[in-house]
C-alpha cells in the first residue's frame, strides 16, 4: 500500500488492556486550567517508569464544565485500577490542590470509581465541608485563594494503551514535521491521548536487554546509526524514525486516531521526506489488541 | 388509563389521616376496593367512598380535588407515583416520603416534608411551621429529596434537617435552619430572626440578610464559591424562580456557624 508516495508496511501495532479515568480540571481561565493540567500530566509518559500515562484530551469551553469556568479534560491510564487510583490521588493532591483557582470534577461516571477528593479532603484539617448535589458529593477544602472544589470520586473504565505507528523519513527535521502534522490531526479525536513529549517518542523500545536488570531497551532494528551493524528494518535513505503512541478509552478510538495521524503524515508525502509508515509490535504474543495499518487505512 | 381522582364531597368535621391513600399502596386496587378503604376520622373510621367521589383508575397518578386543611398526611411514606392536590392540605404532607412526586395547588399545614427521604414536593402555595423539620421525638428532620415552596414558609423551617433541599421562593419565619445537621435551605424572600441557630453543618442561602443573626454565626467576608454554580445548575429543571437565578451573581457573604455547635455550617447571603 502506497499513499502519496509513502509506503504503508504490512504490519500491526500491538496494544494492551489498561484502566482509564477522566477528570475535568477547571480554573479562572484556560491558562490556569492548563497550568494545573500540565502539572498533573507531567512525568506521565509510560507506565514502566511513571506509574501512569496521562495527557490533556481537550480544552473545554466554560459552558461544557460543571462549574461554568474554562477547563481541560485529562485522561489517565494505568495498568490496574489500584495503580491508577494511587497516581490519581497523588497528582490531584500535588498538582491540582496546589494550582491557583483550580477545581476538579469526575469525567467518567459509573459503578467503578476511584477516589478523587475522598482523601484529599483531610488537607482541610477539619474545616473541609461536603455538599451532596444530586447524586454526587463534592468536597470544599479551604485554601489560601478560597476553596478547592473537588468531586469525591470519578469513574474508571477498561481501556487500551500502546497503540502506535512509526514515521520513517529521510531526515530528523522531516520526521518531526510529519509527527507534528499527525499529532495536530490526532488531537481532534476524542477519547485518546498521546502521552509522550509533544505526543512523539524517539526511543522506541524492544522487550528485554543484554543487561538483566532492564525490562526494555533500544529497538536497534529502527536505529538509523546502527543500520550497518544490526538486522535493520531501515533502508539506506532513512535517517530518522519517530513513533507516536496512543492510549484510548476503547480500541475504536485508537483506530480513529491512528487513521487521522497517518493520513496527516502521508498528506505531506514523499516530497517532504516521509518514506514509510510502520508500527511496533512484539510478534503478536503479548498484547490483546492488534491494529493492522493497512486495515485501518483501507 | 386516566388518573385516579378523589373529589372531596364535603369538608370533614374532624381531621382525616390520608396516609393510607398513596399510589404505591393502591397499586392494582380497583375503584371499588379503594372506596372501601378505611380512614381514621377523629375517633372513628370512615371509608374513602364516604368522603370522596372516585373517578378514574390509575392509582400511580392520584388526583385529590376540593382538598382542605383537614386532610392530613397526604403522600406520607409514599415511594413511587404522583399525587396532585387541588386545594389546601393539612399537616404532615409528604412526611417520611421515599420517592415520587407531590404537587399541591394550595397551602399546606405544619410539618410538611418532615422526615422526607427522597422525591419531590412542589407546594404552589405556602406551608406552616416546621417544614422539613423533625417531629417531636425524632432525631432528624428531612433526610433527602426536595421541598419547593412557591409561597412562604413558617417558623422553624428545616429544624434538625439532615439532608436534601428546601427551596422557598417567598419568606420564612424565625429559626430557619435551626439545629440543622446538614442539607441546603435557600430562601428568595425575607427571613426571620435566629436563622441557623444551633446548626452543625449545611448551607443556608438567602437573598437578603436576616434582621438579626445568632451571635455565634461569624462573618467570614465576601467570596465567590464554586459549588454555588453547581447548586444553581441542579435547580435548572425546576418549574420555579430558582431555575432562573442569575449564576453570574455568585458572590456571597459567608457567615460560619453555629460556632457553639461545631461551626461547620454556613449562612450565605447574596451580595448584590
Amino acid at each position: 500500500m502506497i499513499i502519496n508516495g509513502v509506503t504503508i508496511d504490512d504490519t500491526f501495532a500491538e496494544a494492551f488492556g489498561m484502566k482509564a479515568t477522566r477528570v475535568l480540571v477547571t480554573a479562572l481561565n484556560h491558562r490556569w486550567a492548563r497550568h494545573a493540567a500540565e502539572s498533573m500530566t507531567g512525568f506521565a509518559t509510560s507506565v514502566i517508569g511513571c506509574g501512569v500515562e496521562a495527557g490533556i484530551e481537550s480544552e473545554l469551553p466554560a459552558e461544557a464544565t460543571p462549574d461554568g469556568r474554562p477547563g481541560v479534560s485529562v485522561l489517565l491510564f494505568g495498568m490496574s485500577s489500584k495503580a491508577l487510583g494511587k497516581q490519581l490521588e497523588n497528582r490531584v493532591g500535588q498538582c491540582l490542590l496546589t494550582a491557583p483557582s483550580s477545581a476538579v470534577f469526575a469525567g467518567l461516571h459509573g459503578d467503578k470509581t476511584l477516589n478523587l477528593g475522598r482523601n484529599i479532603r483531610f488537607f482541610g484539617d477539619g474545616y473541609q465541608t461536603s455538599k451532596l448535589i444530586g447524586e454526587r458529593r463534592y468536597w470544599r477544602i479551604p485554601v489560601m485563594d478560597g476553596e478547592f472544589l473537588c468531586e469525591e470520586s470519578t469513574g474508571y473504565t477498561d481501556a487500551v494503551g500502546g497503540g502506535n505507528f512509526l514515521i520513517l523519513a529521510v531526515s530528523q527535521e522531516q520526521a518531526l514535521s510529519a509527527c507534528e502534522a499527525a499529532i495536530a490531526a490526532m488531537r481532534e479525536v476524542p477519547n485518546v491521548i498521546m502521552p509522550f513529549p509533544g505526543g512523539v517518542v524517539r526511543s522506541g523500545s524492544k522487550v528485554g536487554s543484554k543487561y538483566p536488570a532492564l525490562p526494555a531497551s533500544t529497538n536497534q532494528a529502527f536505529c538509523p546509526t546502527l543500520k550497518g551493524m544490526t538486522a535493520t528494518q531501515l533502508t539506506p535513505d532513512i535517517e530518522a524514525v519517530l513513533e507516536i503512541v496512543i492510549d484510548g478509552v476503547n480500541d475504536s478510538d485508537i483506530r480513529s486516531a491512528m487513521r487521522a495521524g497517518i493520513e496527516a503524515a502521508c498528506a505531506l508525502g514523499a516530497q517532504h521526506g516521509v518514506r514509510r509508515i510502520s508500527a511496533g509490535n512484539y510478534g503478536g504474543k503479548l498484547g490483546q489488541y492488534h491494529f493492522h495499518l493497512r486495515e485501518i487505512l483501507a | 388509563m386516566t388518573a385516579l381522582t378523589l373529589s372531596l364531597r364535603d369538608e370533614p368535621v374532624h381531621r382525616i389521616d390520608l396516609s393510607a391513600v398513596r399510589p404505591d399502596r393502591l397499586s392494582g386496587a380497583t375503584p371499588e376496593k379503594i372506596a372501601r378503604l378505611g380512614l381514621s376520622c377523629g375517633n372513628r373510621r370512615m371509608q374513602v367512598g364516604e368522603l370522596f367521589e372516585i373517578t378514574g383508575e390509575d392509582p400511580q397518578d392520584l388526583v385529590i380535588r376540593n382538598s382542605c386543611a383537614r386532610l392530613d398526611a397526604i403522600g406520607a411514606g409514599m415511594e413511587t407515583g404522583r399525587i396532585r392536590v387541588y386545594g389546601n392540605t393539612g399537616d404532615y404532607l409528604g412526611m417520611g416520603m421515599r420517592g415520587g412526586n407531590i404537587e399541591v395547588h394550595g397551602d399546606s399545614g405544619h410539618w410538611t416534608a418532615s422526615g422526607m427521604h427522597n422525591g419531590m414536593i412542589h407546594l404552589r402555595g405556602s406551608c406552616g411551621d416546621f417544614a422539613g423539620a423533625a417531629i417531636p421525638g425524632d432525631h432528624r428532620g428531612m433526610r433527602g429529596g426536595t421541598l419547593l415552596v412557591t409561597g412562604n414558609a413558617g417558623d422553624r423551617t428545616g429544624d434538625r434537617m439532615r439532608r436534601g433541599y428546601i427551596l422557598i421562593e417567598g419568606d420564612t419565619g424565625d429559626y430557619c435552619g435551626a439545629r440543622m445537621v446538614a442539607g441546603t435551605i435557600a430562601v428568595l424572600g425575607k427571613v426571620g430572626i435566629a436563622a441557623g441557630y444551633g446548626m452543625r453543618r449545611g448551607t443556608l442561602l438567602f437573598r437578603q440578610l436576616p434582621p438579626s443573626l445568632p451571635a455565634t454565626l461569624n462573618d467570614c467576608g465576601e467570596h465567590r464559591l464554586g459549588f454555588l454554580h453547581l447548586l444553581l445548575d441542579s435547580f435548572a429543571d425546576l418549574d420555579s424562580r430558582f431555575s432562573r437565578l442569575d449564576k453570574g451573581q455568585l458572590r456571597v457573604r459567608r457567615y460560619a456557624g453555629d460556632l457553639a455547635c461545631d461551626g461547620k455550617g454556613e449562612l450565605l447571603v447574596w451580595v448584590r
